[in-house]
């Protein structure tokens, strides 16, 4: 089944209050589409520690794997966080910008 | 083979059959797609564009694979900047896979080359039209009303 809204969001700020999986993130970010074993050249830990990390962010749906072949790819998924961003951050963007380029063409017009 | 590819996820309390109108169905397109809208008779082989709101065509190509409401394959060429046109054809897979009371779905862009600007531009845009397109079917209202509000208000 469909997990409540409640558990989704409780998923994804756990994966993210955790400096290993943020680190993980950040390898994804810097290049997607990466295997287990390269990614553990970057982590001083365990194979399974970095497996069960990696498990964590799936299941936030922060990080999308895919099968090629004997290969598994992990990619970083940017949508749960699009999702943040518009709920707390986004509606409050477009007023206080607006408001600064009002500031900027006034000051600009006193001196023209 | 240098390839360039992002693969992006998301879950929507939605009917596979309602994702897929959704996705095909012009008019409303244009509430999530910021005005854009997308022009094809979304069969394998048919022309497909995504044109913007004052009528100039963003992107074109033509449908690979369509199979209703499970996958959708775009060959997809960039129009509207001439490097990204350089770099041709990409391929945009589209998939919907039902999972409990929501449908997974999986948008995955992929250009055959290492790096591809094409691929860095698109991926800015589709994390937007995605969860727009989530609040849409789930709420019916949109998150974001404009792709770039602080451009578009400058």
């Amino acid at each position: 089944m469909a997990m409540p809204e409640r558990d989704d969001t409780d998923l994804l700020f756990k994966a993210l209050a955790d400096p290993s999986r943020r680190k993980l993130l950040d390898l994804l970010y810097a290049h997607d589409g990466r295997t287990l074993g390269q990614l553990c050249e970057h982590l001083a830990m365990t194979r399974q520690g970095v497996t069960q990390h990696l498990g964590l962010l799936e299941a936030a749906h922060l990080v999308v794997a895919v099968r090629r072949g004997r290969e598994k790819l992990h990619f970083l998924n940017p949508v749960p966080l699009q999702e943040i961003y518009e709920r707390w951050i986004a509606k409050f963007e477009a007023p206080r910008l607006k408001a600064l380029e009002n500031l900027k063409q006034n000051l600009e017009k006193d001196h023209g | 083979m240098a390839r360039s590819q992002f693969i992006y996820v998301a879950y929507i309390r939605t009917t596979p059959e309602k994702l897929w109108s959704a996705l095909t169905d012009a008019e409303f397109m244009k509430q999530y797609w910021f005005g854009n809208h997308c022009e094809s008779a979304w069969t394998a082989g048919s022309p497909w564009k995504l044109v913007a709101g004052d009528g100039q065509v963003l992107d074109d190509g033509e449908i690979l694979e369509a199979d209703p409401p499970h996958r959708l394959v775009i060959q997809w060429t960039q129009r509207s900047r001439p490097e990204l046109t350089a770099e041709g054809p990409s391929r945009c897979v589209m998939e919907l896979e039902p999972t409990g009371g929501a449908v997974k779905l999986s948008i995955t862009h992929t250009v055959e080359r290492d790096p591809s600007q094409l691929v860095t531009a698109v991926s800015g845009g589709w994390p937007k039209i995605v969860s727009n397109l989530k609040s849409l079917l789930e709420t019916g209202a949109v998150a974001l009303a404009e792709a770039y509000p602080v451009g578009n208000a400058a």
